[in-house]
């Protein structure tokens, strides 16, 4: 299993997901979104536009390491990884 | 009761009278970019086209007057394969100024919706950046991309299969976000007697009008000059900044353009400038067309585009009841001394003869007496995108 942490900002559109160990089943980050949207739906393309590209201003780290594929979310997770989706910050 | 809806850089706010005051509260999207908010008038139903900063737009509906919201079940997206003809800027050494710009063909997604229109047979209209037009005729389940004006000749032709022309007659607009000069559409006008007749318009393309519920799409800008182009009469490159229509007598369109103040009394056939810059009336965003008298429609001027605020330091609405003959200058109960509010072209509106207009600076000014004296609402609200009743 792969473990999910979100910002707590998406807890405000996602409330179901608050609280919750969130645990899914996925090869790469594609899967760990698409898996995502399987218990929120629609919080995939809050993730993601409608292209399958990670939006401009949302970050995805596969322990403390950025993910590299922001166009088709093709980085690697394995049994054990902790994934951040976080909002990206740019100061202020 | 009267209710006017707000959309704010920051969330929707609900005004309404009171005990004899005009109050405007909090209703939804709390720090949410909101760009417009109108209620369906055949369903009830609230719709909010949000712009969230970091998690793209949404659609969001509300069922119960705004006393809570919900993201609508299908958003709005571009399906695979749209593609359109933009400008990219791109590092260039031996331009001055480092940069140039090149022709390229993007692949669509939705950067900001902006308008929302109901058509009288429960049609719904969606206008985006980039130009997309959407419609459902679900009551919302499913939104479906208007391919005839998306493939449209001039904008290039057919990008789903093939290249096309590879030349677009629609420009960038500053208006677009993140910097992504896309053109949008801003304006959705349904003609109240014939929902298949719909009237859009786009800064800098120009309007286009369809008459079969958008299976054919045709230009709307006989009449219409700029000044931004060596070929002021050109069919494309108009910068209109938003189209009304008179809801009792739709031939009768109004529209405040970058270069200027158009009137048609054909229904968009032939356009004639109406704009008295004597009487501060030239450059704006705003306009709004009275729902009886087809010769009567509100503005908010600004000084012309080097500085888009209000001329002068002093805010006032200008006014015509003959057609754009003669303007009034309706400044009682506005501010007159350091006043540099600028209204959104999605921020005045009229019901009945009352006027609301909401500034970029979170001023909402209303009138009770078709824009004679003014009140102000609030001045505290975050910077107004929109003002619609509903």
């Amino acid at each position: 299993m792969v473990h999910v942490h979100l910002t707590r900002h998406l807890f405000a559109f996602f409330p179901q997901l608050e609280g919750r160990a969130l645990e899914v089943e996925a090869a790469d980050v594609a899967g760990v979104v698409a898996e995502l949207d399987k218990l929120a739906p629609g919080i995939g393309f809050y993730i993601c536009d409608e292209r399958g590209r990670l939006r401009l201003h949302v970050n995805v780290f596969i322990g403390n390491a950025m993910v590299k594929d922001r166009r088709t979310l093709s980085d690697a997770v394995a049994r054990g990884d902790k994934v951040s989706i976080l909002q990206a910050l740019s100061g202020g | 009761m009267t209710t006017v809806w707000v959309a704010t850089r920051k969330g929707t706010f609900r005004v309404e009278k009171q005990g004899g005051k005009w109050t405007a509260k909090l209703a939804g999207h709390a720090g949410t970019g909101v760009n417009y908010v109108a209620r369906d008038p055949g369903s009830g139903r609230l719709w909010a086209l949000l712009g969230h900063g970091h998690w793209g737009a949404k659609l969001s509906v509300s069922d119960d007057g705004g006393a809570t919201w919900r993201d609508n079940a299908a958003q709005v997206k571009f399906p695979d394969g749209a593609r359109y003809i933009g400008q990219d800027m791109f590092e260039d050494s031996t331009s001055d100024f480092g940069v140039g710009w090149r022709t390229v063909t993007r692949k669509a997604t939705i950067q900001k919706l902006w308008t929302i229109a109901f058509g009288g047979d429960g049609t719904i209209w969606i206008g985006t950046i980039p130009g997309g037009l959407f419609a459902s005729r679900d009551g919302g389940a499913s939104f479906e991309l208007n391919r005839p004006l998306w493939n449209h000749e001039s904008r290039g032709g057919d990008l789903f299969n093939g290249d096309g022309t590879g030349e677009t007659k629609w420009f960038g607009t500053p208006a677009s976000e993140g910097g992504d000069f896309a053109p949008g559409i801003h304006s959705v006008v349904v003609d109240p007697r014939d929902p298949r007749r719909v009237l859009i318009a786009i800064s800098t393309a120009g309007v286009l009008e369809t008459r079969d519920g958008g299976e054919t799409w045709r230009s709307r800008n006989r009449g219409m000059t700029m000044d931004h182009n060596p070929d002021p009469e050109a069919e494309w490159g108009h910068d209109p900044h938003i189209i009304d229509l008179c809801r009792s007598n739709p031939d009768h369109v109004w529209q405040q353009n970058h270069a200027g103040v158009f009137y048609s009394a054909n229904g968009a056939e032939l356009w004639r400038k109406v704009s008295v810059p004597d009487s501060g009336v030239h450059f704006g965003f705003p306009v709004s067309a009275d729902a009886h008298n087809g010769r009567v429609a509100w503005l908010v001027p600004g000084r012309a585009d080097n500085q888009r605020m209000a001329i002068d330091g002093g805010l006032f609405v200008a006014r015509t009841d003959d057609g754009g003959a003669t303007w009034r200058q309706l400044r009682k109960g506005l501010p007159q001394e350091c006043a540099h509010d600028l209204v959104y072209r999605h921020a005045l509106d009229n019901r009945d003869g009352v006027v609301v207009f909401g500034s970029t600076t979170g001023n909402l000014y209303l009138s009770e007496d078709r824009g004679e004296t003014w009140t102000a609402v609030s001045h505290n609200l975050p910077p107004i995108h929109s003002v619609r009743f509903g």
